[in-house]
């Protein structure tokens, strides 16, 4: 009775654990970030509502991302092989993702694999807004040449959260992924 | 074929359908720009606005179709209300369902519901309904974004060539009197402002033709003259043109009854 006690983990090392598994799902669109990274993880919680296993509370990034599913149901697998089953995953709107909650490692992941990172969020969403010239947008260095002479090419990238720019040093295009 | 449902006709459920379908609607329209647009960027700028769109469709019909339960009728998904229901239940502003014409048409159309949405959505995230606060908190974001793209193409193509200048002209003149409709007020609208649920959308017009007029004094356009034309796709009265898209969108689940990929 006693050793079977002792093999089941504690509620916090079972927290820890899952959190840990969580480093290692990665994002479907930039395979080489993590949920963790992306700061869409907002909780994890033992035995909620006296139910086993886990509940994952994750912020979608974008209302339509496409990815939302597939992320939700990575979590549920790779939590559930790691034996922390039942797992359930609970979207949880408020507060809104910003990509400022992008950690240091995953702003280093991005420049890595060829994506520029985001700069702060302008959290003035609120103000009025008028037509932007080019030359106004922030300066963004190249993720491969680290040059700052650099043009945005479109707004839009290949997914809802990047836009796609070119290095005029360099000449390569890159991604950036958007600030919001 | 699969028969319609019946919505319920509570005032807080009508205001978050005509967030809905307006988005709903206006995210099939671009979506028909898929591979069809000018250039490539445009192809996927086009798409990208409309996958935001549906997004925040579907958290606002989820939410409508909860409160109609909650109101003491019959609950429905996003699913059975973007498929499973008639013309005349779909409440969408009339702009957002005419047919998406010419890329300027679409530049001045996205411009216009940008920056409604945008204040709307801005209003929306101190509304009494939670849910609704929680999804205008993540959507203000995106119309932002999308009114920072519509404005660019606005001034390009407005201050641009003979020819653009031209077809934007003739886009402002097409749509103008669509507007109006959107800052119609009613009973709808009263009882979303008592309640706290949003505001009135008539509220919302002063600041809305402002900052359309400052994207067009940018772009050396002005403001068609003022006309006394209402188009009524809010209360459910369309154009020609919304059956013609629904059935298109609406054919799968209809022929199919919850068929999936």
């Amino acid at each position: 009775m006693s050793d079977l006690a002792l093999a089941e983990p504690s509620v916090s090392s079972r927290v820890e654990r899952a959190w840990t598994v969580l480093g290692g799902v990665l994002d479907p669109e930039v395979p080489v970030v993590s949920v963790r990274d992306l700061g869409i993880v907002r909780d994890v919680i033992d035995g909620e509502g006296g139910e086993a296993g886990c509940t994952v509370v994750v912020t979608p990034t974008y209302s339509g991302c496409p990815a939302t599913e597939v992320i939700a149901q990575s979590i549920v697998d790779a939590l559930d092989a790691a034996g922390l089953g039942p797992t359930r995953v609970r979207m949880q709107r408020a507060p809104a993702w910003t990509s400022d909650w992008i950690s240091a490692e995953g702003r280093r992941k991005l420049r890595e694999y060829g994506i520029a990172p985001p700069g702060p969020a302008d959290l003035s969403h609120g103000a009025p807004l008028r037509f932007v010239r080019g030359a106004t947008l922030p300066a963004l260095a190249c993720p491969r040449c680290e040059s700052t002479n650099t043009e945005r090419l479109a707004a839009f990238g290949a997914t809802a959260c990047k836009a796609l720019w070119r290095c005029r040093s360099c000449g390569e295009p890159f991604e950036h992924f958007k600030s919001i | 074929m699969t028969a319609s449902i019946t919505v319920a006709r509570d005032p807080a459920v009508q205001y978050l359908l005509r967030i809905g379908d307006t988005c709903l609607v206006l995210s099939q329209r671009l979506g028909e720009w898929c591979g069809h647009a000018p250039m490539l960027e445009e192809d996927i700028a086009l798409t990208n606005m409309a996958l935001d769109l549906v997004g925040q469709a579907r958290a606002v019909l989820t939410r409508a179709g909860q409160l109609e339960g909650e109101c003491g009728g019959e609950p429905h998904d996003e699913d059975q209300l973007a498929f499973l229901r008639d013309e005349r239940d779909f409440r969408n502003c009339t702009l957002a369902e005419l047919p998406r014409g010419d890329f300027a048409t679409t530049v001045v159309r996205n411009l216009a519901f940008a920056i409604f949405l945008r204040l709307l959505w801005a209003r929306l995230t101190s509304s009494s309904d939670a849910e609704l606060a929680a999804i205008a908190g993540k959507a203000v974001k995106e119309a932002r974004y999308h009114q920072q793209h519509a404005a660019d193409w606005a001034v390009r193509l407005g201050d641009g060539t003979a020819e653009s200048t031209a077809r934007m002209k003739a886009a402002l003149d097409l749509l103008w009197p669509y507007t109006a409709e959107l800052f119609e007020a009613d009973a709808v609208d009263d009882a979303a402002a008592a309640s706290g649920l949003g505001p009135r959308w008539a509220d919302l017009r002063s600041e809305w033709r402002a900052e359309f007029a400052a994207v067009l004094g940018e772009a050396g356009l002005a403001e068609p003259a003022d006309r006394a034309f209402r188009s009524t796709g809010k209360l459910g009265r369309h154009s020609e043109h919304l059956g013609f898209l629904l059935a298109e969108m609406q054919h799968l689940q209809r022929s199919f009854e919850g068929g999936v990929w």
